[in-house]
């Protein structure tokens, strides 16, 4: 299985997204983010960091960015395209998937490792899952997942809601919602569910004896079902 | 001709920033403040004479980047 990382000037989890998916059996190419052609693949990632600085709204010069063209016709052909943490940003400044990440409801820079609930396993990244609670690691300032009233009602609608912040219970409490995300909303789809963008970062929860195990899950999970 | 485009956050976006900045100048004793919201300016030199083509071009500007619209208005004013 082939997948592609995209790095942005200000990109710094895109190592780690590379370390992930070779580990669990993927053939991974770093892309350039001034290139024009994505090659050949099955997975394309936007990773996390701090892409051109964050400037004007986080995510919003990178998804202007020249391999961003290919990266949109390869996502609307049905290809799979994950942003994780500003890879989300990027994609939600794109259009491919809806809404917005606002700041921070307390301003605070967020860094510690949460529990999310997958809402919907009728897609490639969680199909075959066997377990609904996860717990990875989220690091960001802008992370509070924003979205209109007539936006949320279509994302409800069509099942793009992808995880949700919870507790180790699996309860989804505004207590456990760490930035002020709507409906702690953490992550969502497009509406075909080929487009997946979140905050917590699965590749920082590959090893037990650094974090913990549940990105290996599912990463495991992910080249199954791409298989 | 210079083009001014004011982005501001729609009415129903939190704007956390707006608050804490309302807080402390409510603690340097101006008090009389009912609410602040934060937004941002962008001065725009346009290769352009024609103040409503120039005004066009920041328009598609602010449509295209300069704002998101799912959080965003913009208001562009003629400077110079």
């Amino acid at each position: 299985m082939k997948s592609s990382v995209i790095t942005f000037p200000g990109s710094n989890c895109d190592r780690d997204m590379d370390v992930a998916l070779k580990k669990f059996g993927f053939t991974n190419k770093m892309v350039w983010h001034d290139d024009n052609e994505l090659p050949n693949s099955d997975l394309v990632v936007l990773p996390g960091g701090f892409s051109y600085g964050d400037y004007l709204r986080c995510g919003s010069m990178a998804s202007k960015s020249k391999i961003m063209r290919s990266v949109i016709n390869f996502a609307k052909s049905g290809g799979l395209v994950m942003g994780i943490c500003n890879g989300f940003q990027i994609l939600v400044e794109t259009g491919l998937v809806p809404g917005v990440l606002l700041r921070n409801k307390y301003l605070e820079f967020i860094c510690k490792n949460v529990f999310v609930k997958l809402d919907n396993k009728e897609n490639a990244y969680f199909k075959n899952l066997n377990k609904d609670i996860l717990e990875f690691h989220i690091a960001h300032n802008e992370g509070n997942y924003f979205c209109t009233k007539d936006q949320l009602k279509e994302i409800k609608d069509n099942n793009q809601i992808a995880i949700y912040y919870c507790n180790k219970e699996g309860k989804i409490e505004d207590q456990y919602n760490p930035n002020g995300s709507i409906k702690n909303i953490a992550g969502i789809f497009n509406k075909e569910k080929n487009v997946l963008g979140m905050m917590p970062h699965p590749e920082r929860m590959i090893d037990q004896s650094l974090s913990g195990e549940d990105g290996s899950i599912f990463f495991k999970n992910l080249i199954n079902n791409i298989k | 001709m210079k083009v001014s485009a004011i982005i501001t956050l729609k009415k129903d976006v939190l704007d956390p920033q707006g608050k804490v900045i309302h807080q402390a100048l409510d603690g340097m004793g101006f008090e009389n403040i009912s609410e602040i919201r934060q937004g941002k300016y962008f001065e725009i030199d346009v290769n352009e004479n024609d103040p409503n083509k120039a005004k066009a071009v920041v328009e598609e500007m602010c449509k295209k980047l300069l704002a998101n619209l799912v959080i965003e208005n913009f208001k562009i004013i003629e400077t110079q």
